[in-house]
């Protein structure tokens, strides 16, 4: 088994994200990571889905995938050639004798505190799924009190763009 | 030919009095061919995105009509000619202007029957099949039909009410999320929002529900929505930007597959219900004399291949022939048509065909290495495939048929295998009548114009098997869902599609009390079917498991339809509105179905009375391999080249 990032440019209508994730759940695949949004073609979003599937059966839900008559384009992005981040908020507790060693490590990580309290920090990161856990490992001690992560998202590098020729058919 | 009946009066009453509908009452009668693709096989087949593509039909110009009106206006405007539902609250404000349509509107007893009808309706006649049902409970009893279409891929549109856009979500009288429960059993499914919206998605639903790969397609309409003012016109323009069926097949996978098929020595021609989907049948023909190749039609492909032609070796997979189930199993190659290696087909996956290269063509490309991998991959339309596979077979062949491998020793085996294990059964020793000679002698007396339509279980495997089928389109049975009570209902629908054609559902006595009151709707609305109960008392198949697997412990497989005589099948339909017939013996057999077959004027059921111990022959064991075949109970085939 191995993780894949599938990048799919859907219709923006009601009910597109319970197919597509329902396709999943019906075929047997445990959904690692989703994220959808607005593209910048209002008319289209792009669900970015990560799943740890064998490359065959991983074809076959890709297969069906595209049969969803909302769905418009399938891409499956190869780590070597895109970029992916995940956003993370977490709160630490950081009263003041522990607030300039939080505020350390947040800087070694180039997050940045988004809140504070008295006794907590909010911490608001970006990166890999690698950095992020690292960054954990390192806020650990001080005493997580609450935390939230995004699903991941994902673009190709270079100057080619998904949406073009997705653009030309809905718009 | 059919009887007046109280409600074919009445609409006749109500149709020539004068049309009070909005707008011109002329394009009432409007008709026009299908929008897509399976409607009518001989039409062209629309390849361009669907969003620039026409819906076609004479414009009509902007009217101000209900939410009602629009959708009785679409279906007018779409050439549907019949309609099979039951009005409630939700639903109710389109039964209004349905009243004064040219469209008919034929009144169930149950909205299963309405989805069966629209079922039987398209596969007798390539059209889209309608029903109609309320919100809640109505829509909730199409749910098995509409995962029966889906199955078997039939092209029908399921209208449903759903309560005012307002109480959605409050757990509402009647109300069910119909979208969300038939999410993974349609091709696509609508919750309309506007009744501005209504002509678009009637035309998307008709042209999904058509064209590729055809299934079915339900439209949720709020009862607010029905009720609110709007404009129709037509034709709308169809936004599905991401529907692009592949319908012409890649020119080198099909020289490729041409190649295999003139050097493969023991080739088959594996033809399943896609083939009739597409229209192809003709060319099929074709293709199997130019190539010399034998055939074997699967379970929804019974008529696609004319069950006389020598090449036919018959129905592949668990009550296959044995020559149609050894020649998949021994093949070198496999050309799969329109079919989709289902596990009926296949037995054990991983010992099916182990010799075999795979030409896998289908309109659908996840049906290409689902099951098994393919060799050939080819996406395309049945009627496309086949007509680029004769032009390259003929360019590769220069004309000289069968191409260059010798095939003589293939066919030598196939025939010993037809001769040696024909199809056949043992005359009960306990007096009793055989089911299998009743429907051998329904299909040789009825003769291969009738359309027969199956249950589900033994009748239907023996209906398969015992009735020789000439011509597409004349056998209709419930292939990939199974369903017990399809019979009935969709005899009801093709008699509706195809009313001088002779009709015969094939039912079992199980199956029959699943939805025989449609015959009530049959005998009211002059629809004469004739169906044949081969009533053995038991839930036959089932019983036959118990027979085979589970110790002959008859657990809950007993009807009393033959101890008790509960219900008397006879009086049943006399009650229905049918004449009934009983037939419990041999030498009645003949006589009964002529006398049948001598009532034109209402529904007749004719209650065979057989043996409960006669058994489906051949059989692969579920789960065992191909090569485990038994031709009857203890008695493997041999095959004298086991070694091949």
């Amino acid at each position: 088994m191995s993780k894949h990032t599938l990048s799919v440019l859907v219709e923006n209508k009601p009910g597109v994200l319970a197919r597509v994730s329902g396709l999943f759940s019906r075929r047997g695949f445990n959904i690692d990571s989703l994220a959808v949004g607005e593209t910048e073609i209002p008319e289209i979003s792009r669900i970015t889905i990560v799943v740890n599937a064998e490359t065959s059966p991983l074809e076959q839900v890709t297969k069906q995938l595209n049969k969803l008559v909302n769905v418009l384009k399938i891409v499956e992005l190869d780590p070597a050639v895109s970029v992916a981040r995940e956003l993370l908020l977490v709160k630490v507790r950081a009263d003041r004798t522990q607030r300039s060693q939080v505020l350390e490590t947040v800087n070694l990580f180039r997050a940045r505190v988004v809140d504070v309290a008295p006794d907590t920090l909010t911490i608001e990161a970006t990166g890999t799924a690698d950095k992020l856990d690292a960054l954990l490992r390192d806020l650990e001690p001080f005493g997580i009190k609450e935390m939230v992560q995004s699903g991941l998202v994902a673009i190709g590098r270079g100057s080619r763009s998904i949406t073009t020729g997705a653009a030309l058919r809905a718009a | 030919m059919t009887r007046p009946t109280p409600e074919t009066l009445a609409n006749s009453v109500r149709r020539h009095r004068p049309a009070v509908v909005e707008g011109d009452p002329s394009d009432q009668h409007h008709r026009r061919p299908r929008a897509g693709a399976a409607g009518d096989p001989g039409a062209p087949l629309a390849e361009s995105p669907a969003r620039t593509s026409a819906v076609g039909g004479r414009a009509v110009a902007p009217v101000a009509v209900t939410g009602a009106g629009a959708l009785v206006k679409s279906l007018e405007a779409l050439g549907v000619e019949v309609a099979f539902g039951i009005p409630g609250g939700a639903i109710l404000p389109a039964y209004d202007p349905l009243y004064d349509s040219s469209m008919r509107h034929i009144l169930v007893r149950h909205e299963q029957g309405a989805g069966h009808a629209a079922t039987g309706y398209a596969q007798a006649t390539g059209k889209v099949g309608v029903c109609i049902a309320t919100s809640g409970p109505g829509a909730t009893n199409l749910v098995t039909p509409i995962a029966d279409a889906y199955m078997d891929s039939v092209p029908i549109v399921a209208i449903t009410g759903q309560v005012a856009r307002p109480m959605i979500g409050s757990d509402a009288f009647q109300e069910a999320d119909i979208q969300g429960i038939t999410l993974p059993i349609t091709k696509h499914n609508y919750l309309i929002q506007t009744a501005d919206e209504i002509p678009r998605v009637l035309a998307e639903a008709f042209h999904l529900a058509a064209t590729g790969r055809p299934g079915p397609v339900l439209v949720d309409i709020p009862k607010d929505v029905l009720q609110a003012q709007t404009t129709f016109s037509w034709p709308p323009t169809l936004e599905l930007p991401g529907y692009r069926p592949t319908l012409h097949p890649h020119g080198k996978q099909i020289r490729e597959a041409a190649r295999l098929m003139t050097t493969a020595r023991r080739p088959v021609l594996y033809v399943g219900g896609g083939v009739l989907k597409a229209g192809a049948t003709e060319g099929l023909r074709q293709l199997a004399e130019l190539t010399g190749i034998p055939v074997v039609t699967t379970l929804m492909a019974r008529g696609a291949f004319p069950d006389s032609h020598p090449q036919h070796l018959g129905m592949p997979g668990m009550h296959g022939t044995v020559a149609a189930v050894y020649a998949l199993q021994k093949a070198d190659l496999i050309v799969a048509l329109g079919a989709r290696f289902d596990d009926r087909v296949t037995g054990r996956l991983d010992s099916f065909a182990p010799g075999a290269a795979v030409v896998h063509a289908d309109i659908d490309p996840a049906e290409i290495g689902k099951n098994r991998a393919a060799d050939v991959p080819i996406v395309g339309d049945a009627r496309y495939v086949i007509d680029e596979l004769i032009e390259a077979i003929r360019a590769a062949t220069s004309g000289q048929p069968g191409g260059t491998a010798d095939r003589t020793e293939w066919w030598a085996q196939l025939n010993d295998l037809r001769k040696r294990y024909p199809l056949g059964y043992d005359e009960p020793t306990d007096g009793t009548l055989a089911p299998q000679y009743v429907i051998e002698r329904l299909g040789a007396i009825v003769g291969p114009d009738a359309i027969y339509v199956a249950g589900v279980g033994q009748h239907q495997m023996w209906a398969s098997q015992f009735i020789s089928y000439e011509k597409p389109y004349t056998w209709l049975n419930s292939g990939g869902l199974g369903t017990m009570g399809y019979a009935v209902p969709a005899a009801m629908g093709a008699k509706v599609g195809k009313p001088e054609t002779t009709v015969w559902a094939i039912d079992g006595d199980g199956c029959f009390q699943m939805t025989n009151q449609e015959l009530a709707t049959c005998a009211l609305e002059g629809i004469p079917i004739k169906v044949a109960v081969i009533n053995n008392g038991n839930l036959g198949m089932v019983r036959q498991w118990q027979t085979l697997f589970y110790g002959e412990r008859y657990s809950n497989t007993e009807l009393g339809t033959h101890k008790h005589r509960i219900p008397d099948f006879v009086k049943l339909a006399e009650a229905l509105g049918c004449v009934g017939l009983r037939c419990e013996s041999k030498a009645d057999v003949d006589r009964t179905i002529k006398a049948a077959m001598e009532i034109n004027d209402a529904p007749v059921v004719v209650d065979f009375v057989v043996g409960k111990d006669a058994m489906v022959w051949p059989m692969v064991a579920a789960g065992t391999s191909n090569d485990e075949i038994m031709f009857a109970r203890g008695v493997r085939p041999t095959f004298d080249d086991d070694e091949l």
